[in-house]
């Protein structure tokens, strides 16, 4: 086994030579709580003798103390790290873990495998080459088997071992361990996979991980770590076209000026023509600097340094191609996105998105459809929660390189930041561009109030709020604003605050100055949807003529009248600002209600009653009919 | 065609190293000078070569460091044309803070974890790299490359970000920092198989010498200087011997062996099989205690 090679001891130089030159995998293992993971993955380090003495004295002792295997040694405690999970008795996390063999060094990504820890599934699955499922032979495939394989398919691994573990526990039996590889080649053929093993195990006994199983000799497949050291990884990255994505602009001085970053596809030499994305600028490679100085050729995977003939301005963010072999370049894409944050997913909310090196603001313009992750159907829905999976376009405010996660992992990946709390809330893959026809931004040439408010993803719209004094319409009016401006929309508010101190100084309150008021009002309004503004009014405005005026100065559907019903009586009771009680002493003329009249709307689009609703209920009510 | 193990981590790691370069307004390289330092200060260099550092290198100084880290420091630091900050926690220098008088855990306390935040502090760091590696101890193997702290350097365990692919979320709100760990992937005996390889410059004391040592509660400690106090039964012995990992000497037990080169060393380490942390005091207590250090902001 790994390190226990006679050649250690007799010629030191020579091992580390092979040592050196050794392959590498990463893989992932997933399966329910009970499957047997950490102890697979225990008894993988135990058993290539990567335990030191003391951590196996370490872990003897804490078998006896907190373990479950009785006197045995419990493979799990190996592993499970945080002292929170200690006590669960359950992996709360992903981790990594570390063995080498003779053949390979293995990077194991151990995953949980419980509904609400999906995303550190997919973390872990996004660098991982391979994934182990652990399967309990008593139970066979089941909701989460489904689960975990639609969601590493969906991160682009193309290997599978299914681990029918606990073997021991149905006597080794041949027919159960065939019908649930049947079974789940049968669920398994839309994934695309390209090749699945299943091996019979039993991680706590050792059965077929390192050494032939006795009582399996009806199997004639590979043994786990055998096939885990020897199976094929595509290098599909090496062959595909040129892509550096420019992480570093390295100028120390004057007579150095180079692009460094990590060659995420296909190889680049010296003399090589390129073209730096998306500008399109143009050179050719004069020399490229790798780890160990000066090189004539690098590939796939080597952090490099380029230097070209040209001064072309080219920075962070960008990507380096070769000339006859460009990646896309666009500002709008479909993508499948997992949803990964408490905070659920917000249409048209402004978010950060980070791909490769780049961070653009950029907008989930529409959820096609979410994907149910136990059955694989598509659902329709407005949002995505934590864990959930759908189809998206982002629209972006700038233009971005990019190729199809199913052909360039690097390029085609990209998470999604949250601009407030710097969360990382979704992680996506790019499917395809979306065409230019259908892309706003580029074709508008006159900038109008349609082109204006797309670029602010909403619809302009006036929010009319009437009613009468100490109704609640500028509390409600003040939520309803705070709630868009939330969902990332742009919003402006009028209320007798911001313009009867302004604008309308110079107006009292007879019924005259009362309409110019509204006239006036009504203009301002129209001119900010014009902008592409969603405008919210709060004023009394107790004539139906007048509302009636600025509803026709709108578009059609840019109206929304919303009357805040309070009866008289109760407004009097709260009267805030004392005006009731002034008005009813005489001291103040023409109130409305008072000895002024309130039409009350015949045709508003929305009704908010403030007896049976809070402030609160009623502007959520609003912005849910507003969004519906 | 494709890379090694070696290559592949060393190209990462360097990705990690040029990320924070880029996005960080004010990053620093911490640098304890021992093994897994050397490592992470000649992978930086590689990735700004032919420039210089675009950031600086921190050493926080408990003033109990083996002699030899000290002249080895300096030697770096002059050699690369490093902007080297040293920290020394000046309020426990004043008290005469040690490990002899004020016991392990105390010294660490103020000289190490409290000094390393008076440090970041003082320089409004906003991401600080460090040469941890997973393989070294099970809470590591949960944290991610990019490790958040609080505006107190506080981790919390149960929040951290996923990380996905190679692309970073390196944002942080204000009085926010990040801890960046570029070795994260690498063990122990990739460490030295590339110090080997690429001939990187360690402290000697990682090769066996005959050297000065008084054996305490089963370790073997070094006399690095006369302020060991010694009982008058206890012998100073000179034996043939080295260490795995270097800190404080009070607190850092040698080895004997025979190993005087890298290839030796490695020989060594993959036949005898104790790893590494057993010769730090700090370590030796229940299970959990290194997770629970890291919440309080030790590194």
């Amino acid at each position: 086994m790994s390190h226990q090679s006679d050649l250690i001891e007799k010629d030191i130089s020579a091992y580390l030579k092979s040592h050196a030159e050794k392959g590498f995998i990463r893989f992932i293992t997933c399966g329910s709580v009970d499957d047997g993971k950490s102890t697979l993955i225990g008894r993988l380090l135990y058993d290539s003798k990567m335990i030191f003495e003391d951590q196996l004295s370490a872990l003897e002792k804490d078998s006896k103390k907190v373990g479950t295997q009785g006197q045995n040694i419990d493979f799990a405690l190996l592993v499970d790290g945080l002292a929170a999970e200690r006590e669960q008795g359950i992996t709360i996390d992903v981790a990594y873990r570390y063995f080498s063999t003779d053949k390979r060094k293995f990077i194991v990504a151990d995953t949980p495998g419980h509904e609400q820890y999906t995303r550190n599934m997919a973390t872990g699955a996004s660098t991982a080459d391979l994934a182990i499922l652990m399967i309990d032979a008593r139970k066979g495939i089941l909701t989460q088997t489904k689960r975990h394989s639609f969601i590493i398919s969906l991160l682009g691994i193309k290997h599978v071992v299914l681990a029918i573990n606990k073997m021991d526990l149905i006597e080794f039996d041949q027919n159960i361990f065939e019908e649930i590889d049947k079974n789940y080649r049968n669920f398994a053929n839309k994934l695309g996979f390209h090749n699945i093993v299943s091996i019979p195990v039993s991680a706590l006994g050792g059965d077929n991980i390192i050494e032939k199983s006795e009582k399996t000799d009806w199997y004639n497949g590979p043994m786990l770590m055998e096939h885990l050291e020897t199976v094929q990884i595509e290098e599909q990255n090496v062959s595909a076209p040129f892509r550096l994505p420019v992480q570093w602009v390295n100028r120390p001085n004057l007579d150095f000026r180079g692009f460094s970053g990590t060659v995420s596809a296909g190889n680049i030499a010296v003399g090589d023509e390129i073209v730096a994305l998306p500008n399109a600028k143009t050179s050719t490679v004069k020399g490229i600097l790798g780890t160990s100085g000066e090189k004539n050729h690098a590939t796939f995977g080597e952090a490099i340094t380029i230097c070209l003939e040209d001064e072309i301005d080219i920075s962070r963010g960008d990507v380096i191609a070769k000339i006859n072999e460009r990646p896309e370049t666009t500002d709008q894409f479909q993508a499948h996105v997992i949803w990964m944050h408490e905070e659920h997913l917000l249409p048209g909310r402004p978010y950060l998105i980070k791909t490769n090196n780049q961070t653009t603001e950029g907008v989930v313009t529409e959820l096609k459809h979410k994907i149910n992750v136990n059955s694989l159907e598509h659902e329709s829905g407005k949002t995505l929660e934590l864990n959930e999976v759908g189809l998206i376009n982002i629209s972006l405010n700038q233009s971005i390189a990019y190729d199809p996660y199913t052909e360039n992992k690097s390029m085609g990946s990209f998470i999604i930041i949250d601009k407030f709390t710097n969360s990382t809330v979704a992680c996506g893959m790019i499917k395809f561009g979306l065409r230019r026809a259908s892309n706003v931004h580029w074709q508008a040439v006159d900038v109008d109030k349609k082109s204006r408010s797309e670029q602010k993803h909403q619809k302009a719209k006036i929010l009319w709020f009437t009613g009468l004094s100490g109704s609640g319409k500028s509390t409600i009016a003040n939520l309803v604003e705070k709630k868009l401006h939330a969902t990332g929309r742009h919003t402006y508010l009028l209320d007798g605050d911001n313009v009867r101190h302004g604008l309308n100084k110079d107006l009292g309150f007879t019924d005259v100055d009362r309409v110019e008021n509204i006239r006036r009002i009504g203009e301002v309004s129209k001119l900010m949807v014009d902008a592409g503004l969603i405008v919210l009014t709060a004023f009394i405005s107790p004539f139906r003529a007048e509302r009636q005026m600025v509803r026709q100065m709108m578009d059609k559907d840019e109206f929304i009248e919303i009357f805040v019903d309070t009866p008289l009586e109760i407004c009097e009771e709260r009267d805030i600002k004392g005006l009731y009680k002034k008005a009813r002493s005489g001291n103040l003329k023409n109130f409305t209600g008072i000895d002024s009249p309130y039409e009350i709307p015949k045709t508003a689009e929305i009704h908010v009653n403030t007896l049976d609703n809070t402030a609160e209920e009623a502007a959520e009510y609003i912005v849910q009919k507003l969004v519906s | 065609m494709s890379l090694s193990h070696l290559e592949r981590l060393e190209a990462e790691s360097i990705h990690i190293i040029r990320e924070v370069a880029s996005t960080s307004s004010n990053p620093v390289m911490l640098y304890s000078i021992g093994k897994d330092s050397a490592v992470m200060l000649h992978l930086a260099l590689k990735a700004f070569a032919p420039g210089t550092l675009p950031f600086p290198v921190l050493h926080v100084d408990t003033t109990w460091k083996f002699k030899e880290m000290i002249e080895f420091r300096n030697q770096m630091a002059k050699h690369h044309d490093l902007n080297l900050l040293v920290h020394i926690n000046q309020d426990g220098l004043k008290e005469g803070v040690g490990p002899f008088t004020h016991g392990s855990a105390n010294h660490t306390e103020i000289m190490k974890t409290i000094a390393l935040k008076q440090a970041l502090n003082k320089h409004r760091f906003d991401a600080a790299f460090g040469g941890a590696r997973r393989d070294e101890e099970k809470s590591r193997a949960k944290e991610r490359i990019f490790s958040f702290r609080s505006e107190t350097h506080r981790w919390d365990p149960k929040n951290q970000r996923p990380e996905l692919w190679n692309i970073y979320n390196t944002r942080i709100n204000k009085d926010e920092s990040v801890r960046v760990f570029p070795l994260s992937n690498w063990t122990e005996l990739d460490i030295w198989q590339y110090i080997h390889l690429e001939n990187i410059p360690i402290v000697p004391l990682y090769l066996a010498a005959k050297r000065p040592v008084v054996e305490r509660d089963g370790q073997l400690i070094m006399v690095d200087d006369e302020r060991i106090p010694l009982d008058e039964n206890e012998e100073i012995m000179h034996k043939m011997i080295r260490f795995r990992t270097l800190g404080c000497y009070p607190l850092t037990g040698a080895v004997e062996s025979e190993a005087t080169t890298i290839e030796e060393i490695i020989q060594e380490m993959l036949l005898t099989r104790t790893s590494e942390r057993q010769g730090r005091v700090i370590d030796q207590d229940t299970g959990a205690s290194m997770e629970q250090k890291k919440q309080e902001g030790y590194f």
